[in-house]
């Protein structure tokens, strides 16, 4: 990243230009389906941020699981015919960044690792570019970055100033789980002692919720073969947010979301005692601080249903 | 003597083609194709399909309407020197010289049974039906191997979006040949993907025709059952000269 990039996110917030800072966007398959209130929430702030994402035209799955075999190229393609797009997207002008902004932790994973992995290994890089003869070839050089590293970019005092509905009375625990912060050299935090979510959530004025248990997996893709052993670490993951005082917990994941929010089910049959607690999406918190529609949260979409609690803490209209 | 030159001449007769017609002696430009490993001279300008029949073959299966449109020629071939695999309509492909040739009679894929009044319109359709294709690696195979040049990754890639709309435009020219699906290293059965998502797009995605209920409403009246019964009633003869008659809409 370099410091005009920087300030140019900076120049469109400031100055409330009209123009917006465009930014080449990788969604991922489940934002366009079932992770839908995390695209349309975060789309939804970035525009309020002076932001434009663009989606990346005929992106592909992002790869979902890094190989970590030496000589397993072949998937590695997914990922880095992606970061062909963004490198087209960028050299034909149509965003003012040459980095990717990635909502999904899973995506972005995925995503950087590949990205460091091939970018940075030219014997790899031409057997790649060599096997996608039919794509212009890749240089290696475009970069990858999660919606919240752009977020901390931005001047503190712009984010407050769209805070319309603080959520000063709702007590909040992040939570971060493994993509968005492992292996160290690709995540975006301290893979012990997370805190990025803290400070943004605190600007929306949450009451936020620090836990032992935030760096917690949620059980990933276990739920497909053992839905009861996730349904376990549901169970710990919400009940120790739960016992430190939280009332819901934030993700950027949609696996993890989906384990921690639909996997409450299979949790009230092995723990009837359990209290069901929301999920939110990162952003669908930021929609609703910044006073968006709610239809951009897609809060249909959540298993536990967070409306009953937004609305008796006065955050949302009685009929939003 | 006379009774010898008869015998070459029903020699030189029988070496024209019965199906194409071509007589050997009117061919100006030869080339040598190999089909399944056997070497065969036949006229430069015929497609592979016609070069097959030039050199004896009869296609009962691998061969259909002739026109580019029903898939069943679906041909692998390898150009001499080369090391690329590469794979065409032998309908709407003409030969080359040193080109080794097979035939894909049958791609033995799987087609899902569903009723589509009960499956629901978004991903879970093909996650239900073709769990495959969440294996896709995007390695492209599919599309290099489309004889119609469709974007078969790209379509697939809209069926794992669940964008019904963009797999339905994409896929549209798809003639179920089966070649992408006997490429794929992810074992994807592209083709029937396409065709679900098509139906499910058609079904559930796109407005119903206003002509389509009219024209459906007119028959449930019977106002062509009178022709109708005519055409069923016609003889051949009768059937042939409406045939040659008709007026097609490239005439008007």
């Amino acid at each position: 990243m370099t410091s005009e990039q920087t300030s140019t996110t900076h120049a469109a917030l400031d100055a409330g230009s009209p123009k917006r800072t465009r930014l080449p966007y990788y969604p991922g398959c489940t934002l366009k389906t079932t992770g839908k209130g995390l695209e349309d929430s975060a789309l939804a702030v970035a525009e309020t941020l002076g932001m434009e994402l663009v989606e990346l035209p005929r992106w592909n799955c992002c790869g979902v699981v890094t190989s970590l075999t030496d000589d397993d190229l072949m998937r590695h393609i997914a990922p880095i015919r992606n970061m062909v797009r963004v490198q087209e997207m960028s050299d034909a002008g149509l965003v003012d960044d040459k980095r990717v902004v990635t909502l999904c932790s899973m995506c972005f994973n995925a995503l950087k690792w590949s990205n460091a992995r091939i970018g940075g290994n030219a014997e790899d890089l031409k057997s790649i570019n060599d096997f996608m003869y039919l794509e212009e070839d890749y240089r290696g050089d475009s970069e990858v970055v999660h919606f919240l590293e752009i977020l901390k970019e931005l001047d503190p005092e712009a984010i407050a100033r769209q805070v319309k509905v603080p959520l000063g009375n709702l007590n909040v625990a992040p939570y971060y789980g493994c993509t968005l912060l492992r292996p160290k050299s690709i995540g975006i935090d301290d893979p012990e002692n997370p805190t990025i979510q803290r400070k943004f959530l605190e600007t929306m004025g949450a009451t936020v919720i620090d836990n032992s248990y935030k760096t917690v997996c949620c059980g990933s893709y276990q739920t497909v073969p053992d839905k009861y052993a996730v349904a376990e670490l549901t169970h710990d993951i919400l009940s120790h947010a739960r016992s430190a005082g939280a009332e819901a917990v934030t993700t950027f994941c949609p696996l993890c979301a989906f384990n921690l929010d639909n996997r409450q089910r299979e949790v009230l049959e092995k723990h009837p005692d359990f209290e069901p607690m929301p999920v939110f999406y990162f952003t669908q918190l930021m929609a609703v601080a910044f006073g968006l529609n709610a239809e951009c949260c897609r809060f249909d979409l959540n298993h536990t249903d967070p409306r009953p609690l937004l609305r008796g803490k006065k955050l949302m209209k009685e009929d939003a | 003597m006379s009774e010898s030159k008869t015998m070459m001449e029903r020699i030189s007769e029988s070496t024209r083609s019965l199906t194409t017609g071509v007589d050997s002696r009117d061919v100006e430009h030869w080339v040598t194709i190999y089909i399944m490993g056997r070497g065969y001279e036949v006229p430069a300008d015929l497609t592979i399909m016609t070069a097959m029949e030039f050199a004896g073959y009869k296609l009962i299966r691998s061969c259909g309407c002739r026109q580019g449109f029903c898939g069943a020629c679906a041909t692998v071939f390898r150009r001499e020197g080369q090391y690329k695999l590469e794979s065409a309509l032998a309908c709407q492909t003409r030969v080359e010289d040193g080109m080794y040739l097979v035939q894909i009679p049958f791609s033995p894929a799987e087609a899902a049974y569903y009723d589509i009044e009960s499956e629901s319109y978004d991903y879970s359709v093909f996650s239900k039906h073709y769990p495959e294709v969440a294996r896709c690696v995007s390695c492209n195979t599919c599309t290099k191997a489309c004889p119609q040049d469709l974007e078969v990754m790209d379509y697939i890639q809209s069926a794992i979006k669940g964008d019904f709309e963009s797999l339905a435009e994409q896929s549209f020219d798809c003639i179920q040949c089966g070649l992408c699906a006997l490429r794929c290293p992810a074992e994807i059965v592209h083709y029937n993907v396409g065709h679900l998502g098509r139906r499910m797009f058609g079904r559930y995605g796109s407005p119903e025709p206003e002509h389509l209920k009219t024209r459906l409403a007119e028959m449930e009246r019977g106002e062509f059952s009178s022709a109708l019964d005519a055409l069923v009633g016609a003889s051949t003869k009768k059937l042939k000269e409406l045939y040659a008659a008709r007026v097609r809409e490239s005439d008007e």
